[in-house]
């Protein structure tokens, strides 16, 4: 178990155990909704437990940074921004990344699209997304948040 | 509070066709399992990472989701829709906007968390781009993630995107919440996706 699973299980333990104190009933129905919502979200939780696993066990960080090395340009922002929206990489893992990018040549305007697509737009989590928050939401969130990332990619290639 | 779904569901599954019966989720899940399974036993050796990958992200949203569930179920039940409509609410203001992405900034923990977050968020009456923001924020500006971006990436490249980004979070979300409006969609549907 990671360090943040650790701290969240600990605080929301805590939390429900105040709250079983307080008042018994209200906490069964708190859990209820709980239950309700996690029966909801299931089927879409697996797709993307599946994707992901498709997804990385095909496409290696090699490749990855291959594309983005070789491309440059506005057109090596389009690129790495697609690449950052479509791909699930955590972050522990993207910076580094992102570094040696940066190390062996790669333009800044690529680096940063890439992480900041990466980190905003989550193409495999749009299942999860939509059960929850709509397909409306999560339309404009995501495409709204790839164009902002192209924007903040260019302009940090300007002023760095 | 009680799911609106039966009484929608119910009175879709009159009129609809077959096709319409179907569940996405479940569809693509049935659909997709074969394909994972058939392609990792052709390569062998990605196979094993497919598996291996899946496994340990299961593994991962065990450990993370029922908890983010339960606080959910928790926040549904104790904090009334009044709170959130004062402080995130559409009167709330640059205050509820700058609060929301607080909010979001201070946790850790993989977006797919803070979406059943920002479900209950709307439901209790908080402003669209409050929860845009929410949500922005976590994804991209979270504090730990900014820790290791510092590491690696160096202050000028970590604090340069992290001025753009909170400046364009902020209008991003304003501007998505007029499209928003914009869009007014089916109602029975959207309420039964955020039931």
């Amino acid at each position: 178990m990671s360090a943040t699973a650790v701290v969240i299980n600990s605080l929301v333990g805590l939390a429900l155990l105040l709250s079983l104190l307080k008042d018994r009933k209200k906490t069964l129905m708190g859990l209820k909704i709980a239950l309700n919502a996690s029966r909801k979200m299931l089927p879409a939780v697996l797709l993307v437990i599946v994707v992901i696993g498709l997804f990385l066990g095909f496409v290696s960080p090699l490749f990855i940074s291959g594309i983005l090395g070789s491309s440059s340009g506005l057109l090596g922002v389009a690129v790495s921004a697609t690449l950052g929206s479509v791909l699930f990489i955590p972050a522990i893992l993207a910076f580094p990344m992102g570094a040696s990018l940066l190390e062996s040549g790669a333009g800044i305007m690529s680096v940063a699209a890439f992480i900041t697509t990466l980190t905003m737009v989550g193409f495999v989590f749009i299942p999860i997304e939509i059960k929850e928050l709509g397909k409306r939401f999560t339309v404009i969130r995501n495409s709204l948040s790839f164009i902002v990332a192209i924007i903040i990619a260019i302009l940090m290639g300007l002023i760095l | 509070m009680k799911p609106p779904l039966n009484n929608s569901l119910l009175n879709e599954e009159r009129t609809a066709t077959w096709y319409k019966k179907l569940r996405w989720d479940w569809t693509i899940l049935a659909l997709i399992i074969p394909i994972a399974v058939t392609v990792s036993l052709l390569f062998p050796d990605r196979g094993v990472r497919v598996a291996d990958i899946s496994r340990s992200f299961f593994l991962e949203m065990l450990y993370i989701l029922p908890a983010v569930l339960i606080l959910m179920g928790l926040f549904a039940v104790w904090v009334s829709k009044d709170v959130v409509i004062r402080y995130l609410g559409a009167g709330s203001g640059i205050r509820g906007l700058l609060l929301s992405m607080l909010m979001g900034a201070l946790p850790t923990g993989p977006l797919y968390v803070a979406f059943p977050m920002g479900a209950m968020l709307i439901r209790k009456g908080a402003r669209i781009a409050n929860v845009m923001a929410f949500l922005s924020a976590w994804a991209c500006i979270k504090i730990p993630q900014e820790l290791v971006e510092l590491q690696f990436m160096g202050w000028r490249f970590a604090a340069t995107r992290l001025l753009l980004t909170s400046f364009a979070i902020g209008v991003m979300c304003l501007l998505a919440e007029s499209i928003y409006k914009r869009f007014p969609q089916n109602r029975i549907k959207e309420k039964e996706s955020l039931a």
